[in-house]
């Protein structure tokens, strides 16, 4: 079933075009890693699915209930101002027209689930996100986009930020998270090798265009653009 | 050094705060008790600041003073930043005409000379108490609808107010939970400072004339009743006057500190 | 006798929440032409290890044990003025922001041509022309333009070049290369370092490379030292390293790398 399509859009920005021209499917269960360097959309692209931006021309069908996204900085992506507890149950407090919490225990309950889920401990929820380390932030963001059980997840370069035994653990994280619940991403990276470790799908962004998509496994072995090779060949990995 | 000066201009505001609330326990004498046998007489035992040309203590008077010079303080800086904070949060987030309109009312506003216009004002208006607080207010709040304005522009770019968007948050909801909180920092300092501020602008009003009428004391007629004695009864200027210098300075020295506290923050 | 002999060095930081005891103990050597790479996770003290070479830690840091010999010279020994001198000319460093290394006033040549004339003893004729020259070795695609242009009209891998060029000009004895490559997209990483690898070899300068990519280090430097919460935790040639780490820390590091490639 197809979650997400996008019909040829568009998005400019006075001159730039940041997004010129994009169609592609994202089917239920994928997790569909979109690749290119700074500039070439793919935040952009990011944004469009979500609903954060409209689109200039083209169609996006979503055939999803309920998105939700993972930024990548997480200094920026959590209300400094906010309790862990609140940072976690805004996605199931947000909705309600007034700001007394009804049902109180359910959310308090599913809360505290979570916190299994991405391995923090009881005490994190009084605490304020300064509190925490890059790794733990990234948990708890991952966390609150779980809580309301969506269908679809946008991840927008989630551990380019974080140092590289962390990346591991938070990529380990959302895989699981995948399997046990079944959520469709889209994950946007600049880094060849993540989107590796955790994407069946890829798509390879330039200039606001897509130069190539497929499975992984495809693109990565035989790449049909010359853009593609070089990214791929720039991906630097131990030389043993 | 700096801490000591603000922990020195805390316990300085504390006290007037306290006398403020406990003035009946404070006071030594009645502040409208009027003594025809004790007039103007000079510190002394009995009237530590000495009485005035109706022999009223002045040290009573003072005290009672400041409760309203205090409350004028607090309640007209209270109306600049409600106006303010909702003003400069709607500019902000909204962005568009709406912020073009309200800012350049906020221009309009700056451009009058605000004494003038809070001495037009309660020149057609009666000279109450209320009328001064509100009147102060609404000649104030214009920046702290800037500093809100100009917080609620970057605050509103951050991950957490996307990921609020994309939860299903309503505008009211991000407005009030996530903007205004984070806002909130610089508009305290700028309260704090407005509140000596305000103090001031009444002083002078009651200085004047059209301020705080009398038979109610405010530090601003006292120094009003003392200037035709001045040279012959140096204590009901020297006192009050003192009296407005140290409380507006420390609420000064209060809002530097705060804004000090604030700014470390600011690098993370 | 080695270009760089680090004995013992402690920078620690005097917070109010108490001590950071960011360096704590580091200790190397860098030989005449070696590419020395330092790897560490962030907070690690790596890029404190650097600043810390350069005598560059303010309040409410302190350098407060340790030897640094620079050609035999005791770096924390030596007065502002000797460090002046040493500083941008004898040792360079450039930083990861490539921005950093630039005044935002003053065009990309005349910051190079500066930087030459302060430390050496030529007219600003041949300072110019030294500047040029630096540019063309960086790779850069028309260097005058580039020359006359302003930091904020250039791209992050020209800049970094820039900077590059910027550090060289003076011929030092030590390059400090801190992340120089990290905050530039993947393609113009590769070849930036293919540029930088051209360089070193070309002039076999010594260099100290800083950075938490294995992938990068493994491909620039002959030996490496792995740093971890202020220490240095193994060091070694870079193959014995990679195909035999000895502690359990380098192992975990190693391991997660090999995992996402």
């Amino acid at each position: 079933m197809t979650i997400i399509r996008c019909e040829d859009i568009k998005k400019y920005f006075g001159v730039v075009k940041a997004v010129d021209g994009v169609s592609l499917d994202i089917e239920k269960s994928d997790c569909f890693g979109i690749v290119g360097e700074s500039g070439c959309g793919k935040t952009t692209l990011g944004k469009l699915i979500l609903g954060i931006l409209d689109p200039d021309s083209g169609r996006i069908i979503r055939n999803t209930g309920k998105m939700q996204v993972v930024f990548q900085d997480p200094y920026n992506s959590l209300d400094p101002k906010m309790k862990i507890f609140d940072v976690l149950a805004e996605g199931l407090v947000v909705r309600r027209s007034s700001f007394v919490v009804r049902n109180a225990d359910d959310v308090k309950r599913k809360v505290e689930e979570v916190l299994d889920l991405i391995r923090l401990p009881k005490t994190a929820l009084k605490k304020y996100p300064h509190q925490f380390s890059g790794g733990e932030r990234q948990r708890i963001a991952i966390g609150r986009a779980v809580l309301t059980n969506p269908e679809f997840i946008v991840c927008d370069e989630p551990v380019s930020s974080l140092d590289v035994t962390i990346q591991l653990e938070i990529l380990k994280l959302l895989k699981n998270i995948q399997k046990s619940l079944g959520i469709t991403y889209l994950f946007i990276s600049h880094d060849l090798r993540v989107v590796k470790f955790i994407c069946n799908k890829v798509a390879v962004m330039y200039s606001g265009r897509i130069l190539e998509s497929g499975p992984v496994e495809d693109v990565y072995r035989n790449p049909s653009q010359a853009y593609t090779r070089q990214l791929l060949s720039s991906s630097l990995t131990i030389v043993p | 050094m700096r801490n000591k000066l603000a922990a020195g201009a805390s316990l300085f505001i504390l006290l007037i705060l306290l006398s403020a609330v406990f003035a009946p326990l404070i006071a030594t004498h009645n502040p409208a008790a009027v003594d025809s046998r004790s007039v103007l007489t000079g510190p002394s035992r009995q009237h530590i600041f000495g009485t005035d040309r109706l022999g009223r203590d002045i040290f009573s008077r003072i005290v009672y003073g400041s409760r309203i010079s205090l409350s004028i303080g607090f309640i007209a800086v209270g109306i600049a930043v409600l106006i303010g904070v909702f003003l400069g949060a709607a500019a902000g987030y909204y962005g568009g005409k709406l912020d073009m309109a309200l800012m350049r009312f906020v221009d309009l506003m700056l451009c009058f000379p605000t004494i003038f216009l809070i001495l037009a004002v309660i020149a057609l208006l009666e000279p109450s108490i209320l009328n001064i607080m509100v009147v102060i207010g609404l000649t104030s709040w214009m920046g702290i609808a800037r500093l809100v304005r100009a917080q609620v522009l970057t605050l509103k770019e951050r991950d957490f107010v996307a990921a609020a968007k994309v939860m299903g948050a309503k505008d009211s909801w991000i407005i009030f939970r996530h903007l205004i909180p984070n806002a909130i920092g610089p508009v305290l300092v700028s309260a704090t400072l407005g509140v000596g501020g305000a103090i001031l602008i009444e002083s002078a009003l009651s200085f004047l004339g059209i301020g705080v009428q009398p038979p109610t004391p405010s530090w601003g007629n006292i120094l009003m009743d003392g200037r035709a004695t001045l040279g012959i009864a140096w204590w009901l200027t020297v006192f009050p006057g003192l009296f407005i210098l140290f409380t507006v300075l420390s609420y000064n020295i209060i809002g530097e500190a705060l804004r000090d506290l604030l700014e470390p923050r600011l690098k993370k | 006798m080695s270009v760089l002999e680090v004995m013992d060095l402690k920078t620690y930081f005097y917070t109010s929440h108490g001590v950071v005891k960011a360096v704590d103990g580091v200790s190397f050597n860098i030989e005449k032409g070696e590419v020395f790479g330092l790897v560490g996770e962030s907070g690690s003290g790596k890029t404190l290890t650097a600043l810390s070479i350069l005598k560059l830690i303010s309040f409410p840091g302190r350098i407060v044990d340790g030897r640094i010999l620079f050609n035999g010279i005791d770096l924390l020994c030596s007065d502002d003025k000797l460090l002046r001198n040493i500083r941008g000319s004898k040792i360079s460093i450039v930083f990861q922001e490539p921005a950093s290394s630039f005044n935002p006033v003053f065009t990309i040549g005349e910051q190079i041509t500066e930087a030459a004339l302060v430390h050496q003893r030529i007219g600003r004729a041949a300072a110019k022309r030294k500047a040029m020259e630096y540019l063309e070795r960086a790779r850069i695609g028309d260097p005058k333009r580039i020359y006359n242009g302003y930091p904020h009209q250039l791209s992050g891998g020209t800049k970094q070049r820039a900077g590059i060029a910027m550090a060289l000009v003076n011929s030092p004895d030590l390059i400090i290369l801190d992340e120089p490559t990290t905050a530039l997209d993947v393609t113009i990483q590769a070849q930036v370092l293919d540029m930088l690898d051209e360089i070193i070899h070309r002039e076999r300068l010594s260099i100290l490379f800083i950075s938490h990519d294995l992938g990068v280090i493994s491909r620039m430097c002959d030996s490496v030292a792995v740093m971890n919460k202020g220490r240095i935790v193994e060091t070694g040639p870079v193959k014995n390293i990679l195909n035999s780490p000895k502690e359990a820390y380098t192992v975990s590091l190693l391991e997660s790398v090999k995992a996402l490639s």
